[in-house]
């Protein structure tokens, strides 16, 4: 009676550990496939196309998402600065159309435009044409440029996201991440030392009664949403710096620094505080013994003792920190600039992916630059988590 | 020259009556066993010459301690001073998450000597008293972890010589090492008693016999029988003593 009954329950313990691996498994491959789309992607919008004279050499390969936003935000002027002749570029879109046309040549019904945009692209050598693709003429004498990519380059080194510029869409991972970045290090600089005090002084030196009341009060600051976090931190701590710092708006980098490390503390407090406790009492002792006071043997043996320990409190903070979404979109002002003081508006990645997923046409290129900045975050944390297990493995050899 | 005097020493745990009414002298530059079964007191006692028991919440004292005849009880006393003066060896070797040579500076350092000349200079002459040097001298910046238990054993020794106590407590100092590493700390105590007053907890007899001067017997919070350690294991005048040695309990 007693054997088939435990086979069945070793079964489904085997098969709970192999769905949640396969589910593990899937999931990355799922993020993984939809991401790296994003480099097959057209980088100019659909149903659109990018025609140039045919006189014009420039070679294909120049055209990619980030130059071809140069170009028509007229940053590049000048054909040779992609290697072609030395003639002034001429955008065009089609609102241009009536500059070079009048209504009546363009016909009642529009039907003249294929043939009125065909001669303009052969008259100037220098233009480039953003144009629809149902107004290219059967007879077309200029270049049609089809495949212009969206390269990892673009996206990595992108200095700009702006999944609606128009021609191309931008999704430059540059002022994400280092947004992302700057309010996790600073809210890890305001969380740590005020965490580690704590830890310290649950840990060694405060009265068991006082630290049976702090440490669950802690522990519910873990449970709180991050929602209202985000709302706290809205409504008091976005004010609060608007008026001491004179800012025109008060959601920054600093409020979302400030509410991160609040979020981060209690994780910090609590592991580190382990780490501290687990420091064995022979250890105390030995130091204690030598005539050493109670705080040279906090800071000489028992803090380097419980040094890993407290490094992945701090990892574990970062994590939290890099991770968090809501209430860093609500605060932060998620303006997708690179930041240059803390007390500007910037974004995060988390903070992206949420507030974007929702507009983006599934399968579309701005979709798949989501998932992307969905990998970039996959690695963020993963390279934290293989640091962290090294620094580990260290200390205990 | 009494070195130690415990007058009326009582002691409780909370409300458990660990220590009973002990009186006991300790002469300087001897080297005295404490004995008896778990859970006797005696590692009580022990820690109460360098006050290590105040770490422990809700115990207290009644009687004095004298060191030097002063009462190391009295309020005002500087109790890492005391420690300075009364080093300690404990059961487990517990050598400090650093390197060898930082584990025997430590003591200096804390005690804010900042020459390091000095300090070199005293780790080398603590491990060579502990003779600990030839085995170490090449590697004095490895993780003092990496030594084996009876080497950390005799490193911790010389660290708790390193800053020149006058008393060292060894709380069964020899009882997780191996039976070589065990007759080199024994060797060593017999060297330490040229210039320490030492006071050793053991639960093996034939250590106590080898090397203290004097034996104090220990059965459930009392001190049962104190006197040379030759006379109490050839001819105690408790029975209990009698029994414990002859290991008919305990």
């Amino acid at each position: 009676m007693r054997k088939p009954f435990e086979r069945i329950i070793e079964g489904i313990l085997a098969c709970s550990g192999y769905i949640t691996s396969v589910v593990i498994i899937l999931i990355v491959v799922f993020l993984f496939r939809e991401a790296f789309g994003l480099f097959k992607s057209p980088a100019v919008e659909e149903g659109y196309t990018i025609a140039l004279n045919r006189t014009n050499k420039v070679s294909e390969d120049q055209f990619h998402a980030q130059t071809l936003k140069l170009v028509f935000d007229s940053e590049i002027t000048n054909w040779s600065n992609l290697g072609g002749a030395d003639e002034e570029i001429l955008l065009f879109r089609l609102d241009d159309l009536t500059n070079y046309y009048s209504e009546e040549e363009l016909g009642s019904n529009l039907e003249n435009v294929p043939d009125c945009i065909n001669k303009l692209v052969d008259s100037i050598p220098g233009i480039i044409a953003f144009i629809p693709k149902l107004y290219v003429a059967s007879n077309f004498k200029g270049r049609l440029i089809e495949d212009v990519a969206i390269t990892p380059k673009d996206f990595l080194a992108g200095k700009e996201w702006f999944p609606t510029s128009t021609p191309s869409a931008q999704f430059g991972l540059l002022p994400l991440i280092t947004g992302t970045l700057w309010v996790s290090l600073f809210a890890i600089l305001f969380a740590l030392p005020f965490g580690l005090a704590v830890s310290i002084y649950m840990a060694e030196i405060a009265h068991l009664k006082i630290r049976n009341i702090m440490k669950p009060m802690i522990e519910l600051l873990a449970g709180i949403p991050s929602v209202v976090y985000g709302f706290f931190g809205l409504v008091v701590i976005v004010p609060f710096i608007q008026k001491v710092f004179h800012l025109p708006v008060g959601e920054s980098g600093l409020a979302g620094s400030l509410v991160l490390a609040i979020m981060a503390l209690p994780t910090i407090i609590t592991v580190s505080e382990d780490a501290i406790r687990n420091c064995p009492r022979s250890m105390r002792e030995a130091s204690l013994a030598l005539g050493a006071s109670h705080w040279q043997t906090i800071y000489r043996v028992v803090l380097p003792h419980s040094f890993s320990g407290i490094s992945s409190a701090i990892v574990l903070g970062i994590g939290r920190a890099i991770g968090e979404t809501m209430a860093v979109l609500m605060v932060t002002g998620n303006a997708a600039v690179i930041p240059t003081s803390l007390l500007e508006p910037l974004r995060t990645i988390p903070a992206t992916i949420a507030a974007e997923l929702g507009e983006a046409p599934a399968g579309g290129a701005h979709y798949q630059a989501l998932f992307m900045l969905g990998v970039v975050l996959f690695f963020i944390t993963l390279t934290i988590n293989l640091a962290v297990e090294q620094i580990t493995k260290q200390q205990k050899s | 020259m009494n070195k130690i005097e415990a007058i009326d020493v009582n002691f409780f745990y909370g409300k458990f009556h660990a220590l009973k009414d002990i009186n006991m002298q300790i002469e300087e530059r001897t080297v005295v066993a404490f004995i008896g079964p778990s859970g006797c007191g005696k590692s009580t006692f022990l820690r109460l010459f360098n006050r290590m028991n105040d770490l422990i919440p809700d115990t207290h004292l009644h009687g004095q301690i004298l060191i030097d005849k002063h009462d190391i009880y009295q309020k005002g006393v500087a109790v890492d001073e005391l420690r300075k003066n009364v080093g300690m060896v404990f059961q487990r070797p517990n050598p400090f998450p650093k390197s060898i040579f930082e584990n025997v500076a430590y003591g200096l350092r804390v005690n804010g000597v900042k020459d390091e000349s000095f300090i070199r200079q005293r780790v080398e002459e603590t491990l060579k008293g502990a003779a600990l040097w030839d085995e170490v001298k090449d590697k004095l910046k490895q993780s003092a972890f990496a030594l084996s238990g009876g080497q950390q054993q005799r490193l911790c020794i010389a660290r708790a010589m390193a800053i020149s106590p006058s008393i060292l407590l060894m709380d069964e100092p020899a009882s997780a090492l191996d039976p070589i590493s065990t007759a080199k700390v024994e060797e060593l105590i017999r060297q330490l008693k040229k210039d320490y007053t030492v006071i050793i907890v053991t639960h093996n007899m034939q250590q106590a016999a080898r090397v203290s001067d004097k034996t104090a017997y220990f059965y459930l919070g009392e001190m049962i029988e104190y006197g040379d350690t030759k006379r109490i294991f050839t001819n105690p005048e408790k029975e209990s003593t009698q029994k414990y040695i002859t290991g008919r309990f305990g």
